[in-house]
């Protein structure tokens, strides 16, 4: 027993002849929080996919409570990137909820007054219970969101993986999710690793950052990851790590890949300055 | 002066066989429906059910119950199609079509050496527009059987199939097999849509597919209700239809009764276009739309710009999650 709810050692993925993650080794215990951060095709949604078997890596294996072939669909729930209900999918968001208990599982559930509970109970830990009857297709991003993130919920996984949750956010309710997450796992002890391009948002919740970059990880406290040295090894050319006020930019010269900082977030800084 | 329910209605035999065999009909279309509608499988639906006629022509070309070939060209057609990639959303409609025109030319001929060979000019029209009253009752065993064979495996699929349907690639991360439990629905569409060619035709089989699940979706509150109240509209319509039906022999032209499949077609369209009525307490749904993207105000101007990407990284979403399974 190491203590370790989920560890990954050496994992590497080829893709279509293209390696597309190198070395990528890194751990998380119970109940922490982990930013899996890097620019847009550096493998986060690849990594993630590794992680919940639905991509076998080429090297590496994953553990998952020390269990090579773990029971994934009961200790780990998955809140996918770019999730797009059609407006007329006929689930409401209950019924979406729901399915996280058993929507994997043949034959039918007759409802219950447990379950109901149960359902209103996962959607009001969301913050959610107020469109609990509208269709699902119907709701905003972020009231997706945490629908979505109530269905992960529901089975109570002790590892909540989320891909990019913030990026069809506006600036409010990506806080306010960022703010749900950081809760659920320091409250209920749920480890949560949640993949992003920008930083930012997650510098006030985050215990350990993964840098992803040109297929390498870095791995630590943001402090140790996120400084020019480091990032630079990591993408094999110059990069500056700019602090401004409780924000971290990172430079990179003309046409060299970095994470794009949220477009609306610079601009909404513009306006507070 | 005659009543509706005419005293000799429930006496006559093919009528006892017809409101037997079309309400296990309409249920098994009514709930099997309700997955296609969420699916968006339609297309695919209304193709097997095209795809039957064949077989139903070609059975009764070499003189078998046009049943059983209605039930081996839908159930061939929907291997085929999901051999061709009907899961996947781009493939979807190409391996539909593929499949369509080419079973529609075969029946083509079937119904007309069909009508070279014999003299039974009703033929072609019950293949394509069915007869309720002309079942023979020793059918009537086999179209239960299979009728409940599509239901219990749209039942032990239900969950899965609602799970796959929000997200593939949730679902597959849960450790569902997607693309087994699509190929397995698939088959029971197609039986169900061979039952329902058997009662109003291959032609309209659709009608009792997508129609009872279509209106049971707007008014319904959640799943499990919206199948419940599929199977109870398909079974309306279809006693209703019949019921008119018997009585059409007192209608002009005198002695020519109407086919019961225009009633139970006509009625299914009355239902859906009754769905759209404004319900007395209830808010339509464009009204709920709009006060929900007025609610997310900021939210709901940032996201049109995203629409098109959306659309795009939907299309991409499903295919990657249906092609490793
Ligand atoms: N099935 C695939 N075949 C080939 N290349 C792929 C496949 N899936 C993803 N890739 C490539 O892998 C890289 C990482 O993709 P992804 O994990 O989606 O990145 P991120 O989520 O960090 O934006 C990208 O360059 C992408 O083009
Ligand atoms: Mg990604």
């Amino acid at each position: 027993m190491t203590g370790d709810l989920l560890r990954l050692e050496g994992i590497g993925v080829r893709l279509g002849g293209r390696q597309i993650l190198g070395d990528v080794s890194f751990s998380v215990r119970p109940g922490e929080f982990t930013g899996l951060i890097g620019p847009n095709g550096a493998g986060k949604t690849t990594l993630l996919k590794v992680i919940l078997g639905l991509q076998a890596p080429s090297s590496g294996r994953v553990l998952v409570q020390d269990s090579a072939r773990p029971r994934r669909g009961s200790l780990i729930g998955y809140v996918p990137q770019k999730l797009v209900i059609d407006p007329d999918m006929p689930l409401r968001a209950r019924d979406v909820v729901s399915l996280g208990l058993d929507g994997n599982r043949l034959g039918f559930s007759f409802p219950s007054r447990q379950r109901r509970e149960l359902v209103r109970e996962t959607l009001r830990a969301v913050g959610a219970e107020r469109y609990a009857d509208a269709r699902v297709g119907e709701l905003s991003g972020g009231e997706q969101q945490r629908v979505l993130i109530a269905h992960a919920l529901i089975s109570r996984p002790r590892l909540l993986l989320l891909d990019e949750p913030l990026a069809n956010l506006d600036l409010r309710s990506g806080h306010e999710i960022v703010a749900l997450l950081g809760k659920l796992a320091s409250e209920q002890e749920i480890a949560v690793l949640i993949s992003a391009h920008d930083m930012n948002p997650l510098l006030s919740v985050m215990d350990r950052i993964v840098y992803l970059a040109a297929g390498r990880a870095a791995t630590g406290s943001t402090a140790e990851v996120v400084t020019s040295e480091v990032l630079s090894g990591l993408y094999g050319h110059h990069v500056d790590v700019i602090r401004l006020h409780n924000r971290i930019l990172v430079v990179a010269a003309e046409g060299e890949p970095v994470p794009a900082a949220d477009d609306k977030a610079v601009v909404l800084d513009h306006g507070a300055a | 002066m005659h009543y509706l329910f005419a005293p000799g209605l429930l006496s006559s035999g093919p009528v006892r066989v017809a409101l037997l065999v079309g309400t296990v009909v309409a249920i098994t279309s009514g709930v099997t429906g309700v997955f296609t509608v969420i699916r968006g499988q339609s297309f695919a639906g209304h193709s097997l059910a095209d795809v039957a006629t064949t077989g139903g022509a070609g059975a009764f070309l070499v003189g078998v119950n046009q049943f059983w070939g209605f039930l081996a060209a839908g159930v061939a057609g929907a291997a085929l199609m999901e051999a061709i990639g009907v899961q996947r959303r781009r493939g979807r409609d190409v391996a539909t079509g593929v499949v369509l025109g080419g079973a529609l030319g075969a029946a083509a001929l079937f119904l007309y050496l069909g009508t070279q060979r014999t003299s039974v000019t009703g033929a072609s029209f019950t293949i394509l527009f069915g007869s309720m009253f002309v079942i023979s009752p020793d059918t009537v065993p086999a179209l239960i059987a299979s009728g409940v064979v599509a239901l219990l495996t749209v039942a032990v699929l239900a969950r899965v199939l609602l799970l796959s349907s929000l997200s593939p690639e949730l679902a597959a991360a849960r450790g569902v097999r997607v693309r087994l439990a699509g190929a397995a629905y698939l088959i029971a569409l197609a039986v169900s849509v061979s039952l329902s060619a058997v009662v109003i035709g291959a032609v309209l089989s659709t009608a009792l597919l997508i129609g009872p699940a279509a209106t049971a979706l707007r008014v319904a509150r959640g799943p499990a209700r919206a199948m419940a109240a599929s199977a109870a509209i398909g079974v309306a319509v279809t006693w209703l239809g019949v019921v008119l039906a018997y009585d059409s022999y007192y209608w002009p032209p005198h002695g020519h009764g109407w086919p019961v499949s225009f009633f139970v077609v006509v009625l299914v369209v009355l239902g859906y276009l009754l769905s759209y009525l404004p319900r007395p307490g209830g808010r339509p749904r464009a009204a709920r739309r709009r006060e929900a993207a007025h609610e997310a105000g900021h939210e709901a101007g940032h996201e049109a710009g995203h629409e098109a990407g959306r659309e795009a990284g939907r299309e991409a979403e499903r295919d990657a999650a249906c092609s490793p399974a």
